[in-house]
């Protein structure tokens, strides 16, 4: 292989590799959004699911149970976010940012006797027919797939299937949907604890594929990074996945210029990106064109309106 | 006995208390007959919605049976009340402005496949269209459409489940009077088919061209239940208020002085960032009302803004008498002599704090209530007992937190407020909307008396009886321009004029486009 095409399908693995848990976090914020949810729990999300799919895989010594559990143990977590902003109608500002600091220190003090250990199995790498023949592409575990075909799927179903109305109509306007006789609560409770299994995949694959391995802090800000890329992405699941995309991509590239950009500098990037990206929609968001869901961060009180 | 079988649904002794203790409904009982409109009659606060809320499950009664078909039934929510085949138009729509209309008529409706479901929903739509004569364009997004075109989605919604109980929460209030003869047909056409209507609104001059029966609720309890032509408009007030009322209003012929108020050329971006008022030109002249018909949404909130000083104009010209006030700040043209009354009566009002506070809130910095930087709270006191005798605030009490008030006594508040200061222009925004009748006619009067004191008044409002029965000239206000003028003649509007400001209010420029006739 020549070196361009090796440098070509090195930063292209790399990208798509990188890019997974921001996907999937995205994706799944993007479903909680929808429904008229903010949920900043994320960053807390994925470090449970990413600290206890490593201690399960350690002890059981399977990965697939750990990615499992992962779902399960972030799903439930962000069932309490759902409690407190759909049920007892809390900010769901203050109630997603304890979420997010209650993950984050309940993974941190469980997972200290984990730091630095080694797991016995991994979660395998292989080819996919065709797909795996472009280039980058050659061989990864099976979320970098799956999470390609998960964003298509996702937005599929969120804009051209009844489910995907609700979901949709739910965020926007949930008297409405009351009025029609659907079940506001539980799509919302619903949608919130997708986002939270999402969350904690995403965290597993940190932890048992991406850098198999535990430590606190690996999160590394892409919960965060995922909440602002919802926005960036206009709610829509296909640019989330060209937003996760573009922002692996630089992330790479500026990783492989580190002798030449400060790395002070690359690490501002997760902050930085967040910032440019809703600058830029609230123009387009002014002109109508696009805007968050209507009813995001509102509770809904039946006959209050 | 045959006459007991076609009612479709019987109130019976319906209570509903909410919490602290209020009655909204008092032992409500009467029956709705099949195929018919019925109609609600009342005031804002009689208890009419809460009453239809309950038949849509919105709201359980505390007391009380619904007898639906003959079977007593418990609706328990709106789901349950849309299988047994009940619908609702609220009155503000419960749709979706974002989403396209086919996506608001399919919300929840399982007659549609799970996947791709705008194929079936826009034959759907096409087809019910047709029927009853509602025709939208289903792919239209609801934002973009005008309020008669959204509630003909609303009701689409209501018939594609096969509802045979349509309820109308007042349905009239933001359409414009041909949108309102296209809903009366498609009433008509429903009727027809055998399905009932229950129609609620307070305006009791729309209850003679649609209503078979009505009935008339008061604080919560029936007052009666006749059919039409039983009773003439002066009854069904007087059965709705409790008590005889003067519908006619005291208006004087004045002739108008020199201008106060003039706007050139007035051109105001919208919330979204587009011309909402686009190049609008006009004076209001001393001891004149000039009325601005419209439908709501049309420039009027941009307009009042712009006046106000609280939306600067991207063009054009504001003057009062000879001063140039445009883009003054709102505490300027205030003291300039324009004061403004806005539609949203939380805008001028603080609800937390009590009543003699607000009611010199925008006075603290004068005399006499400033003394040094402190407040003279005892003239502050007496300021507010002379101001709730003077406007007939109820209850009187200066401690009172203003949001304990009701609807009308706020509008009172907000009037003695911005009036303390003897403003030359008052610019009123929907003054009596959601206003019981004493509280709108109050109003009125003192609009009328303030006229005679030779104040101009620029009276927005989307209720065309409230232009007309105070106007000296109605300007109607489209899409943010203005499509024609008509000056009040010597023996009173005519129903020609009625109709073309009514024709202009949906677009339509009245043939006759002459200021003077």
């Amino acid at each position: 292989m020549s070196t361009i095409g090796f440098w070509i399908s090195g930063v292209v693995g790399r990208t798509l590799a990188y890019s997974v848990p921001l996907l999937l976090s995205t994706l799944g914020e993007i479903y909680a959004e929808r429904s008229g949810i903010l949920n900043l729990g994320v960053e807390g999300l994925m470090s449970l699911g990413a600290f206890s799919a490593f201690a399960v895989a350690f002890f059981s010594g399977n990965p697939w149970l750990g990615v499992v559990v992962s779902g399960i143990v972030a799903g439930c977590a962000s069932l309490v976010h759902a409690f407190c902003s759909v049920t007892l109608r809390t900010n769901q500002v203050v109630s997603g940012l304890a979420l997010g600091m209650l993950g984050m220190g309940i993974s941190g003090v469980l997972g200290r006797d984990f730091e630095g250990k080694v797991l016995a199995t991994t979660l395998p790498v292989f080819r996919l027919p065709f797909l795996s023949a472009l280039p980058g592409f050659e061989k990864h575990n099976v979320f970098v797939y799956a999470s390609l075909g998960l964003a298509v799927v996702l937005w599929f179903v969120l804009f051209h299937t009844r489910w995907g109305i609700v979901i949709r109509s739910v965020g926007e306007n949930p008297a409405a949907c009351d009025a029609m006789g659907i079940n506001v609560t539980l799509v919302r409770y619903a949608c919130v604890f997708f986002g939270g299994v999402l969350a904690g995949l995403s965290g597993a694959y940190l932890s048992l594929g991406y850098r198999p391995s535990w430590s606190y802090g690996m999160t590394a800000g892409i919960g965060w990074l995922a909440i602002a890329l919802t926005i960036f992405a206009f709610w829509n699941p296909l640019w989330g996945m060209v937003g996760a995309y573009l922002f692996g991509i630089l992330y790479h590239l500026s990783f492989r210029f580190q002798a030449q950009v400060s790395p002070e500098l690359l690490n501002t990037l997760p902050y930085l990106f967040p910032l440019v990206a809703l600058s830029f929609v609230s123009r387009l968001a002014a002109r109508r064109k696009v805007g968050p869901p209507a009813s995001l961060g509102v509770p809904y009180q039946r006959g209050s309106s | 006995m045959s006459c007991e079988r076609q009612e479709i649904v019987v109130f019976r002794d319906i209570t509903k208390i909410f919490p602290p203790g209020i009655l909204a409904n008092d032992r409500v009982s009467f029956g709705v007959e099949r195929g018919t409109v019925h109609v609600l009659l009342g005031e804002n606060g009689a208890g009419k919605t809460t009453l239809m809320n309950i038949l849509y499950g919105i709201h359980q009664p505390d007391g009380g049976a619904i007898v639906l078909r003959g079977k007593e039934v418990r609706i328990p929510s709106p789901r349950v009340a849309i299988e047994l085949g009940i619908g609702m138009v609220h009155q503000h729509f419960r749709l979706i402005p974002n989403h396209t209309v086919w996506e608001n008529v399919v919300l929840g409706f399982p007659r549609v496949p799970h996947l791709f479901p705008a194929l079936r929903a826009r034959q759907m739509i096409r087809n019910l269209s047709r029927e009853y004569g509602l025709d939208v364009d289903p792919d239209a997004r609801v934002w973009q459409l005008s309020a008669g075109e959204q509630q003909r989605v609303e009701i689409l919604k209501a018939l594609l489940r096969k509802a045979e109980i349509l309820i109308l929460d007042e349905p009239t209030s933001v359409l414009t009077p041909k949108d309102v003869e296209r809903l009366f047909l498609v009433l008509q056409r429903m009727k027809e088919e055998g399905k009932t209507s229950l129609f609620v609104t307070h305006k009791f001059s729309e209850v003679g061209e649609i209503g078979d029966r009505i009935t008339v609720l008061r604080k919560g309890r029936v007052v009666g239940t006749v059919p039409r032509g039983e009773a003439d408009f002066e009854t069904l007030a007087a059965m709705m208020v409790g008590e005889k009322i003067a519908l006619s209003l005291p208006k004087k012929a004045l002739s108008p002085g020199c201008p106060l108020l003039r706007v050139e050329d007035l051109w105001v971006l919208d919330d979204r960032g587009f011309p909402g008022v686009r190049g609008v030109s006009f004076e209001v002249r001393e001891g004149e009302i000039v009325g601005i018909a419209g439908v709501v949404g049309n420039g009027q909130r941009e307009l009042t803004e712009a006046l106000a000083g609280l939306r600067p104009p991207s063009r054009g010209r504001i003057l009062l008498g000879e001063v140039d006030v445009t883009a003054w700040s709102p505490q300027k043209v205030r003291e300039a002599g324009l004061a403004y009354v806005p539609e949203d009566r939380r805008m001028a009002l603080v609800g937390d704090m009590t009543l003699a506070e607000n009611l010199f809130l925008r006075d603290y910095r004068k005399a006499p209530f400033r003394r040094g930087i402190l407040v003279d709270w005892n003239k502050v006191r007496e300021h507010a007992e002379e101001m709730i005798a003077t406007y007939r605030i109820v209850p009187p009490v200066p401690q009172l937190p203003v949001r304990l008030l009701s609807g009308g006594n706020r509008q009172r508040v907000i009037l003695a407020q911005v009036l303390t200061s003897r403003p030359r222009v008052l610019v009123v925004s929907n003054p009596t909307a959601g206003l019981d009748i004493l509280a709108t006619d109050f109003i009125h009067r003192l609009f009328l008396s303030l006229q005679e004191e030779g104040v101009g008044i620029l009276l927005v409002s989307g209720d065309l009886d409230e232009i007309l029965a105070l106007s000296d000239r109605v300007l109607v206000l489209y899409r943010g321009t203005i499509l024609g003028e008509r000056k009040r003649p010597q023996s009173g509007w005519s129903e020609e004029d009625r109709r073309d400001i009514g024709m202009m209010m949906g677009g339509v420029p009245g043939e006759r486009l002459v200021m003077v006739r």
